[in-house]
């Protein structure tokens, strides 16, 4: 199975590669159209700023094809955050690819929300053998919205989009790499997708 | 509910796991690797590694055990020891770190952790710092608790979380290795300072002392050495204990 991941300036893109490696995967990290295009299975990772990713995704051409990719495809914290409409986070229009708004946590609790936190409400075969409550690990200061596209729902300080799904696009905004047994189901459901 | 973290530290000294008592007098326990592996299998949150050798001898082979423990483990971990600039960070971060831990080098240039923020995110970006109470008052040591500064401690934590630190590791020197308990009331102070998580660290010897620091201390995460590494507290009966006092543990 090839399966890529997009390159670009974000952290976190080795912390992936990694957890696939375990999982018996060699994905290749990539910024290359071609090679987007022609792999099985894409994701889309990251930890950084929202501006300077989709930035870094117009000059290399990506943000045009992302949309237009059939196969199964999964975003990650960043990742999750510019697949939606629009992001707080320096006033950064996104993809459009799930029907949500990505805004800061209050300051109510500490931000970012760092941890293991739980989810709830799942649906969809990326949480086939998934527990409802189950554990998982986040670390972000700004959330998604709940919309009609979400597949879990997680609390802090508000309920906010933990997954969301819309046909072959899938994303978490917490991180399945770092997030134990159950991380790694979540990843094997997906490379199984 | 976002759940209380807890953390063991390996301290690592020539690729083997080292815990010092009040911060000499070394033991040594374990290979660094199997004991990430036995950890995250038992139900630890997060992982800390510390080179203790870092600042003095040559970082490689701490880079290549950073590389490692990521291929080993699904959790997330930090390393630290004797980083001194963004390159150190990045060659650690592609070694599959999540976070760094910078202390010595953060006090001696506050501007690293905004550098480190601006180039990594906040999120990585973990700040050290040791505490010991001197002429009452809590003031920050470097380079291994061995140095003094004349810097309050809540005035560097202030500091640091205005420049961008992601968490603030907090250990008390004075509390460090005797397995009397956490420094709770500076935890509580520094935790209701800043806006972003604490990690206490320093004087853990049982389960309630754990349950002290979540409830009195406020700390979003209790990280302790050699009392895990020698069996003395099991990480499961300590989840179970907390969950009991209605602590959300994971």
């Amino acid at each position: 199975m090839k399966v890529a991941i997009i390159k670009y300036n974000a952290g976190n893109i080795h912390s992936v590669k990694i957890a696939l490696n375990r999982l018996n995967i060699n994905p290749i990290i990539t910024d290359n159209k071609d090679e987007i295009i022609s792999s099985d299975k894409v994701i889309f990772p990251g930890v950084g700023e929202a501006k300077s990713a989709m930035e870094y995704l117009k000059k290399k051409n990506i943000d045009k094809i992302i949309s237009e990719l059939k196969q199964p495809f999964l975003g990650i914290c960043l990742g999750l955050q510019l697949m939606c409409n629009h992001s707080e986070e320096n006033d950064t229009d996104c993809l459009n690819i799930f029907d949500s708004n990505v805004k800061l946590f209050p300051p109510k609790l500490k931000v970012p929300h760092i941890g293991w936190n739980t989810i709830s409400n799942l649906k969809g075969e990326l949480f086939n053998k998934i527990d409802e409550n189950s554990f998982v690990y986040f670390v972000h200061s700004y959330f998604a919205e709940i919309s009609n596209d979400t597949t879990a729902e997680t609390n802090y300080i508000l309920p906010f989009s933990a997954s969301f799904q819309k046909n072959n696009f899938f994303s978490t905004q917490f991180h399945p790499e770092k997030s134990g047994n159950i991380g790694e189901q979540i990843l094997k459901n997906f490379l199984e997708l | 509910m976002l759940s209380k973290r807890i953390i063991p530290c390996l301290d690592v000294m020539n690729g083997q796991t080292v815990k010092g008592v009040n911060f000499v007098d070394l033991r040594q326990a374990g290979d660094p690797v199997e004991l990430a592996k036995a950890y995250a299998e038992q139900g630890a949150d997060e992982l800390v590694f510390l080179d203790i050798t870092a600042t003095i001898e040559k970082r490689e082979t701490f880079v290549e055990l950073v590389s490692r423990i990521a291929q080993n483990i699904n959790i997330p971990f930090t390393v630290g020891g004797g980083i001194q600039n963004e390159k150190d960070v990045e060659k650690l971060l592609n070694a599959g770190a999540d976070k760094i831990s910078i202390n010595s080098s953060a006090v001696k240039n506050p501007n690293l952790i905004s550098k480190l923020k601006n180039q990594f995110g906040s999120q990585c970006v973990v700040v050290a710092v040791d505490a010991k109470w001197i002429n009452n008052d809590w003031f920050v040591f470097v380079h291994g608790g061995r140095i003094p500064t004349e810097i309050r401690v809540i005035d560097w934590c202030k500091k640091a979380t205005e420049l961008g630190a992601g968490e603030i590791l907090l250990t008390s020197m004075d509390h460090d290795g005797t397995k009397n308990g956490f420094a709770i009331s500076l935890t509580k102070t520094i935790s209701e300072l800043v806006n972003i998580p604490v990690i206490a660290s320093g004087g853990a010897g049982n389960s309630e002392h754990f349950a002290e620091v979540f409830t009195k201390g406020k700390a979003d995460a209790g990280l302790a050495a050699s009392i895990f590494h020698f069996g003395e507290i099991k990480i499961p009966d300590l989840k179970i204990y907390l969950k009991n006092k209605n602590i959300v543990i994971r």
